[in-house]
């Protein structure tokens, strides 16, 4: 299933958008780029909020937009969730919630109440107003609304930015629930890339409204000029399952050949998580150092030596699984353990964290 | 009964009459003008919400008389009506009803174009993704979210249509049943030194005008402490 864009778009003279692509749908694909770069724009012409002339967009048979045929938004089936709050404010939480499931045809429900409801945890707030939800409740609920027309394709726009952190956080595992559980493809804007890091299978890097490129997350983690790590700088992330807690009640991530200890709250899970390691906290050693206070070292292979600031090289390690772990360090430290591709060295790991 | 002649209870019916009739038709009229004033701001959008507020400012014998000249048996449209086989719109009820609903029009387009502006595009654009098409986003969230709006708008269309009558006297004379509103008669039983008749129903209408107005400004009022 892919989406097929060609949109040019004016306003005055300043700014344009201009895109001619074909978006793969599997999974979540974010649309990633500083603010102003067009990103929103795509995401309303995608939805057919924004109608521009001339432009084409198609799902996958699906004609959406093309000459003079315009399919208006409520009849594409995209679910929508937007960056603030979005629940109208007349209508009661369970209202709201159902608000598009009792306009959906009995034929075209994949997704129903009972099953949302427990995906984003609001069984216990149907009765309330919207006045009596928190922001994250009602982001929750927000997604649970878009969810429940069976959309074939559910578009967020920064549905995270207008949360304070910590109810970022109380949202993310949901998000991540929703994208693995629901089967429905996302496109998702954003400009943080901890979100990209935690949700995203691909990434379409946009830049002064044209697309720069697309690449799967991994590809876009393993170059060190990734626009990922712009603002604050290299980080890897490590897919793997997490087990029970030993006696001290730290928990194993990932196989025998790379296994690392964490400190985790999050449910011993059947589908593999997410770990994310920046690139600062990992140091190299030629030996593995016994008497040292950090507990996960792993042994790895040197792939590539990049440059990236006057003093600093990414060093790009391929882990006991096959995976890609990035180190940052000195100049002076690759000349003094005359670090080369191809070498055996331990990574010393000083903090990781769990992207649920 | 409230010792009002006969006479004064047919200018009361014609009145109610012409009230409810214009504010039904402007209601209608209103709020699709309303919706597309409240979209933007480009160069028709301006002149046409010009053209809704001339009544504002027009003395209304202006309105009145470009009316009769056009309506009557000799203008445009009074002629074409008559050519048609119909009557000519002068010193009759549907034409002093069709210069209500200009009259009156900045009364129910201003008040639901501050309305549709103040609810913004986002309850929409929601209620669209989530399957609703147009009419049912009207039924559904619009209505609903402007609701006010629109019980501002159909109480100052009924009160302004009842205090019209400059526009009616120049076009619908004082035809008793037809074109005789209260306005008019107040000012025939002045003119007929009937001056007990005139205070009965000066004092009807001034406490009729003083109630719909505290009604809109509560609403009003309710409206800015529910938005605040």
């Amino acid at each position: 299933m892919t989406l097929h864009i060609q949109a040019l778009l004016r306003h005055g003279d300043d700014f344009q958008l201009q895109v001619d692509t074909e978006l793969p749908l599997q999974g979540v694909t974010a649309l990633f780029g500083r603010s102003g770069c067009g990103k929103t724009t795509l995401l309303r012409i995608i939805a057919g909020l924004e109608r521009v002339p001339g432009a084409t967009l198609r799902f996958g048979e699906q004609i959406w937009q093309q000459g003079r045929s315009f399919v208006p938004l409520h009849r594409r089936r995209i679910g929508l969730v937007f960056q603030e709050d979005s629940l109208l404010p007349h209508l009661s939480a369970r209202d709201n919630l159902l608000y598009g499931y009792r306009r959906t045809p009995a034929a075209l429900r994949r997704l129903h109440p009972p099953e949302v409801c427990a995906m984003l945890d609001i069984e216990g707030l149907l009765e309330r107003r919207i006045d009596q939800l928190s922001g994250g409740q009602r982001q929750r609920f927000a997604l649970g609304r878009a969810l429940l027309i069976s959309p074939q394709l559910l578009l967020l726009d920064e549905p995270l930015s207008a949360l304070d952190t910590q109810t970022k956080r109380e949202i993310m595992p949901f998000l991540s629930r929703m994208a693995a559980q629901s089967g429905v493809p996302i496109i998702m804007v954003t400009h943080a890339p901890d979100e990209v890091e935690r949700l995203a299978d691909r990434i379409v890097f946009m830049r002064d409204g044209q697309i720069e490129c697309i690449e799967s997350l991994g590809a876009a983690l393993a170059r060190h000029d990734s626009p990922l790590f712009a603002d604050e700088g290299a980080a890897s992330v490590l897919h793997g399952m997490l087990g029970e807690a030993a006696a001290d009640g730290l928990r194993p991530f990932g196989p025998a050949e790379a296994r690392l200890w964490l400190s985790a709250a999050a449910p011993v899970g059947t589908r593999p998580q997410r770990l994310q390691i920046r690139a600062q906290d990992v140091s190299l050693a030629l030996d593995d150092p016994q008497r040292i206070s950090i507990q996960n070292h792993l042994k790895v292979t040197i792939e590539r030596i990049d440059p990236i600031k006057l003093q600093h090289v990414l060093v790009a390690c391929r882990t006991g699984d096959g995976q890609l772990l990035l180190a940052e360090i000195t100049r002076r430290a690759t000349q003094q353990l005359q670090l080369a591709p191809g070498q055996s060295v331990f990574a010393l790991i000083k903090s990781v964290a769990l992207l649920e | 009964m409230l010792g009002l002649s006969p006479a004064d209870w047919q200018a009361i019916e014609v009145t109610l009459r012409l009230c409810l009739y214009t504010t039904l038709i402007l209601l209608v009229i209103a709020t699709p003008l309303a919706w597309w004033l409240a979209q933007g701001r480009s160069r028709t959008r301006v002149v046409v919400q010009a053209i809704v507020a001339l009544p504002l400012v027009l003395p209304p014998t202006v309105l009145g008389f470009y009316l009769l000249v056009t309506l009557g048996p000799h203008g445009f449209v009074g002629r074409t009506l008559e050519n048609m086989g119909l009557e000519h719109l002068a010193f009759s009820f549907e034409g002093i009803l069709f210069a209500s609903v200009l009259y009156s029009m900045p009364f129910a387009v201003q008040p639901l174009c501050e309305a549709f502006s103040n609810l913004g595009r986002r309850p929409v654009e929601v209620a669209s993704s989530l399957g609703a098409g147009a009419l049912d986003r009207f039924r559904s969230v619009i209505f609903p979210l402007t609701r006010g709006g629109f019980v501002v708008a159909a109480t100052l269309t009924f009160a302004h249509t009842l205090g019209e009558f400059g526009v009616i006297l120049m076009l619908g004379g004082s035809i008793p049943g037809e074109t005789k509103v209260l306005s008019i008669l107040i000012y025939d039983h002045t003119e007929a030194m009937n001056y007990a008749a005139a205070h009965r129903l000066s004092l009807m209408l001034l406490i009729f005008a003083f109630i719909t107005l505290f009604i809109v400004y509560s609403i009003n009022r309710r409206f800015q402490v529910a938005r605040a």
